[in-house]
């Protein structure tokens, strides 16, 4: 924006504003980090410094002790880690593949149903049978309790994600393109996958990121779905910790020393779950905001 | 030509009209057959399920062998005055959430887009959306560091200043305000992207316009920005009244949990559908609280959607 930044005049009324938006923007920052601040320092806190002192911005003793516990019996977080990958990875993929091949149908100017086909995905979020029948559906017609599908399918696509596919194909991919490769003989789906699909690719990012971060942040599905241990969500393997944990302490039972995990503990999972978010975050930023700004858009 | 003549006549072209698209654009509706089964399959067969609204749900009767009781969970739900208590919680927690997370992120916005200095705007901007890439469960983690009794940083606070420690759940009435505070981390970030990307697209001469006649700063916000952003605010505003029975299910599971003395302040549509069917096991009553949300933000979304088709079509839902 050139009226802004760069020839700010330093006029009283500006220097009143600037003094007033840092120091808000300032306030909300701290209140936007501070929560986390509070988790990562608990994770390097010895736990009986943590139990004496509480929750601290900075450890007063640091200490990696809990990393090294937690890593001690690691089976557990591995398998809900190697299980969440592979499912962040298949649902992403298909659903990336599918979503973008209604998003390319949708657009089609030359294709009558074009509105009615999009309406019928649209409806589905202004009304539906509800949660418990939805449940039952696939518990007990489709059977799949305790099945990594349930894990995958129900997040697999939804209509704000094809909507914003369709508006991000139609204005990264001209007619005429289609048109030419038409007349060349070129099937559909062959445009489809030889021309659209590589030229999409912020488009692809943004969508795959989000549908990769629902399937990173899962605890839903497993909760509903999933029984088996070993096949627990990352997010939800903590899930269970964090309520087993707090269990035992309301009711007062002591397990042994071990295994009932200690609030440092807690907090060093807290970080190794999130870990690999905070890690992409500063790349993958801008992709999401593409997305929200192109999504608000009405498409 | 008749009525039935004419309508027969649409009929048959409305029918000759897909035969023929069929025939030319075969591979494009292929290529909707995934999408189409899935959004049948996740969408659309469960509202059969409605039924078990009017049923007492056995898991071994099923769809139709459970027996058929009417209206009766809806009347259990009545009676009992839950159903008011979590309609108003709902419609409540929404509208606090969408006024208050809508005016601070169009104050972020605004400020956000009028710091000169670059690194300051884009660290702090990165920061403020972080929460939003962060699960759910890590609220779980965050209310308990923040407010547990015995190691809480805020009791901690309290204490290092010789005062007594506060105990949050005794205190049902603050967490009214909590959720609010805890939503707006949340989302923040997410809403002032929005309103960013709005004012990047207002042309730089209106406010160079309004500097040569005199305009300062606070001027040119209240008479360019914030008219300018107010579209946007109508068009995320009606698209959260569609919303406005669904609840946050996800905030108020992970920040409330099984914390019964506190359900009256914060119990919603949906954490209540979700312990009805998880830890009761009663399926009709559930599926009757779920259908009365449907069908109630269903009204809300097409009343509010003939509306503004009545005034403003342009910025109609659908």
């Amino acid at each position: 924006m050139k009226g802004n930044g760069s020839k700010i005049k330093r006029t009283p009324s500006n220097i009143i504003f600037n003094l007033i938006a840092y120091s808000i923007i300032l306030v909300l920052t701290v209140f936007c980090i501070f929560p986390l601040v509070l988790i990562v320092s608990g994770s390097f806190t010895q736990n009986s410094v943590l139990i004496r002192e509480g929750y601290r911005i900075w450890p007063s003793v640091f200490s990696v002790a809990s990393y090294q516990e937690l890593f001690k019996y690691p089976a557990g977080i591995l398998k809900a880690y190697g299980s969440t990958i592979a499912i962040t990875v298949i649902g992403t993929s298909i659903g990336l593949f599918v979503m973008s091949m209604t998003g390319y149908v949708l657009q089609r100017k030359d294709f009558f149903y074009r509105n009615r086909i999009s309406f019928i995905i649209y409806f589905t979020t202004i009304f539906g049978g509800g949660m418990v029948p939805w449940y039952i559906l696939l518990s007990k017609y489709l059977h799949l309790q305790n099945s990594y599908v349930a894990r995958v399918l129900p997040l697999l696509m939804t209509p704000f994600l094809i909507i914003l596919m369709r508006t991000f194909i139609s204005s990264s991919c001209p007619v005429e393109i289609v048109e030419s490769a038409k007349i060349d003989g070129a099937g559909d789906f062959k445009i489809f996958n030889s021309i659209v699909l590589p030229i999409i690719g912020p488009g692809l990012a943004t969508v795959g990121l989000f549908l990769a971060l629902a399937y990173w942040n899962e605890w839903y599905l497993t909760s509903l779905f999933i029984t088996n241990r070993d096949m627990y969500s990352l997010q939800f393997y903590l899930y269970d910790m964090l309520n087993s944990a707090r269990f035992a302490q309301e009711m007062g039972m002591y397990v042994g020393d071990r295994e009932l995990p200690s609030e440092s503990i807690k907090m060093a999972m807290v970080v190794v779950t999130t870990g690999p978010i905070i890690f992409l975050y500063p790349f993958v930023q801008k992709y999401f905001v593409a997305g929200i700004a192109i999504g608000s858009v009405k498409g | 030509m008749t009525d039935g003549q004419k309508v027969l006549k649409a009929k048959s072209k409305g029918k000759g009209r897909f035969l023929r698209e069929l025939k030319q654009n075969k591979i494009l509706f292929i290529m909707l057959i995934p999408a189409l089964l899935y959004f049948f399959i996740n969408n659309y067969l469960p509202i059969i399920g409605i039924y078990f609204a009017f049923t007492r749900f056995s898991f071994s009767g099923g769809l139709f062998g459970s027996p058929f009781v009417g209206m009766e969970n809806f009347r259990f739900l009545w009676e009992s005055g839950k159903l008011s208590m979590l309609t108003i919680n709902t419609v409540g927690y929404n509208i606090a959430f969408i006024f208050t997370s809508n005016f601070m992120q169009i104050l972020c916005a605004i400020l956000l887009s009028r710091i000169g200095n670059k690194y300051f705007k884009k660290t702090t901007q990165s920061i403020m959306f972080l929460p939003y890439f962060v699960s759910y469960v890590i609220l779980n983690v965050i209310v308990y560091n923040l407010f547990n009794y015995d190691v809480g940083f805020i009791n901690g606070v309290l204490r290092s200043m010789g005062s007594a420690p506060f105990d949050a759940y005794n205190n049902p009435g603050i967490w009214r305000f909590l959720m609010v505070i805890f939503y707006l981390w949340k989302q923040i970030g997410y809403g002032t992207v929005i309103y960013l990307a709005t004012i990047t697209s207002i042309s730089p001469e209106l406010y160079e316009a309004a500097e040569i006649d005199g305009a300062n700063v606070f001027q040119q916000i209240r008479y360019i920005t914030i008219p300018l952003l107010v579209p946007t605010f109508i068009t995320l505003l009606l698209f959260s009244l569609g919303g406005i029975m669904k609840g946050q299910f996800d905030l108020f599971y992970q920040v409330i949990g099984n914390n019964g003395v506190l359900y009256d302040v914060t119990d919603i549509m949906d954490t209540f559908v979700y312990r009805s069917l998880k830890q009761d096991f009663d399926i009709g009553m559930s599926t009757a609280a779920g259908l009365y949300q449907s069908v109630f933000g269903f009204i809300v979304i097409m009343v509010t959607n003939t509306l503004i088709k009545r005034g403003h079509p342009e910025q109609a839902l659908f």
